[in-house]
């Protein structure tokens, strides 16, 4: 049952966000490709630099951070509203009678489903915000897809997706905990529901944004 | 059979229990009466365990739960079954999905013997043919008979019910309530429904207990209840006109 369990999770928290991510991740890199394109019409400085600044834009902040940023929002609230929903119908109640553990079965396949399947959602989001850079520039002629490529390949050190991909971790892991606690600890009816769900996307923001901070600080700042 | 002594619970500084004493037979419907706030939740709560009483104990045929192992209440838990007052159907699984969650959870049976059972509890409360449908797909009285289907499919020894005919119409509580004394008398459950319902206590009361103010101030079966002169019995249950004109035949029918 908590395999069937996190296999559900997986398939609401993980594949239901897809769509959304491959959405906004490519046309964010395309726009970070124009604008930096914009700012870099010095002929001195080389065409593949929008390319690297694209990159790296995408690979350390956007892809990882404002993903998260948004997952927090949408996986945040189903979250919480449905522990919500669950705690205020007697749901929840239901399962503490039959002598199931309620927060390791309704809560901990969350938390390991977002642990698990952001990083591949977040992998998803760099290779499409990159791509998306490729189409824009090729199309509005700001850098040729030789240049580009190039520009991708200068410089590049994997061990930034490594740090992207686990600072990914870290913020299922706040997004998913934060919202189930406010969802699980839920009193009263349905205003209470919609306010913790409110509660659980401001706090969990705020978090994932202080960790970012704290994160890239520790691994990056010295 | 249920033995409670002395159970008592507070919130803060609000005494909900204060002292309770009831014996539930196997076998019988017993029914918790009272007005709203007299305890009744809260005493069915410390019964199921989901609120830990301050003072007193409950003995399920003897055992103390307070005094068990962690694995032993766990055992207890598969004993106990609950209808909820909304059902607490899991909505993101269908009618029969509900009915087979604690099977698969707990019974050690092959696939074929679990689906066979959910089939047999389904079919006892008359829903064999509702369940691929979802809990938002039926109605109010439908929900029940789920929670009660569900209730029963690890064949309980205590079954507890939270208000089980609330927001029905009245034929539907009828039928909730046939049900659940069949099932307590087939299986030989000991049965405790906490009620506002009036029609429910005249059906099928075989034990009432009054619940005012945390105390436990009157007990007898539903023949008694309408010979009662106990002014705690006469305020709660015969002020409407109806019940008082039944209270009336009772006794002109006694003379």
């Amino acid at each position: 049952m908590y395999r069937k369990s996190f296999a559900k999770e997986i398939d609401y928290l993980g594949y239901d966000s897809v769509a959304i991510v491959a959405i906004i991740s490519l046309f964010v890199g395309a726009v970070v490709t124009i604008q930096t394109a914009l700012n870099l019409d010095n002929p001195i400085i080389p065409a593949y630099y929008i390319a690297i600044a694209t990159r790296e834009s995408i690979i350390l902040e956007f892809s990882p951070t404002m993903i998260s940023l948004i997952l927090a929002g949408k996986v945040g609230s189903n979250i919480a509203s449905t522990l919500g929903t669950m705690r205020v119908s007697e749901q929840i109640e239901a399962l503490d009678v039959m002598g199931i553990n309620s927060p390791a079965y309704l809560i901990l396949p969350k938390i390991l489903a977002s642990m698990i399947f952001n990083p591949i959602l977040i992998l998803l989001s760099m290779f499409l915000g990159i791509l998306g850079g490729y189409i824009a520039g090729d199309l509005s002629g700001m850098i040729t897809p030789p240049d580009y490529v190039l520009g991708l390949q200068l410089g590049f050190r994997p061990y930034y997706v490594a740090y992207s991909l686990s600072k990914t971790v870290v913020f299922a892991f706040l997004i998913t905990s934060i919202s189930a606690y406010y969802g699980f600890t839920v009193k009263g009816g349905a205003v209470e529901v919609g306010a913790a769900s409110t509660k659980a996307v401001v706090t969990s923001s705020v978090a994932v944004i202080i960790a970012n901070y704290i994160i890239t600080q520790v691994v990056l700042g010295n | 059979m249920i033995e409670v002594r002395g159970l008592e619970k507070s919130f803060d500084d609000n005494n909900v229990l204060k002292g309770v004493d009831v014996v539930f037979k196997k076998g019988k419907t017993n029914l918790i009466i009272g007005r709203s706030g007299s305890g009744k939740t809260v005493f069915l709560k410390c019964l199921l365990g989901l609120h830990l009483a301050d003072k007193g104990s409950i003995l399920y045929d003897g055992r103390d739960s307070r005094l068990m192992e962690r694995k032993e209440q766990g055992k207890l838990r598969q004993e106990l079954g609950m209808v909820f007052q909304g059902g607490a159907l899991f909505d993101s699984l269908t009618v029969r999905e509900n009915v087979l969650f604690p099977l698969q959870m707990f019974a050690d049976l092959s696939q074929s013997e679990i689906m066979d059972r959910a089939e047999f509890c389904l079919s006892r409360v008359k829903l064999g043919d509702a369940g691929e449908r979802y809990p938002a797909e039926i109605s109010g009285g439908m929900k029940k008979r789920v929670s009660i289907a569900r209730a029963i499919v690890l064949n309980p020894k205590y079954l507890f019910c939270d208000e089980p005919n609330s927001g029905l119409d009245p034929m539907t509580a009828v039928i909730i309530d046939n049900l659940l004394k069949e099932i307590t008398e087939e299986f030989d459950i000991t049965t405790v429904i906490n009620t506002h319902d009036m029609n429910s206590v005249m059906e099928i009361g075989d034990h009432i207990v009054l619940l005012k103010d945390g105390r436990k101030v009157w007990e007898g079966n539903r023949f008694e209840i309408l010979q009662t002169e106990d002014p705690n019995i006469t305020d709660f249950v015969f002020t409407s006109e109806l019940f008082k004109t039944i209270k009336g035949v009772a006794k002109a029918g006694r003379k």
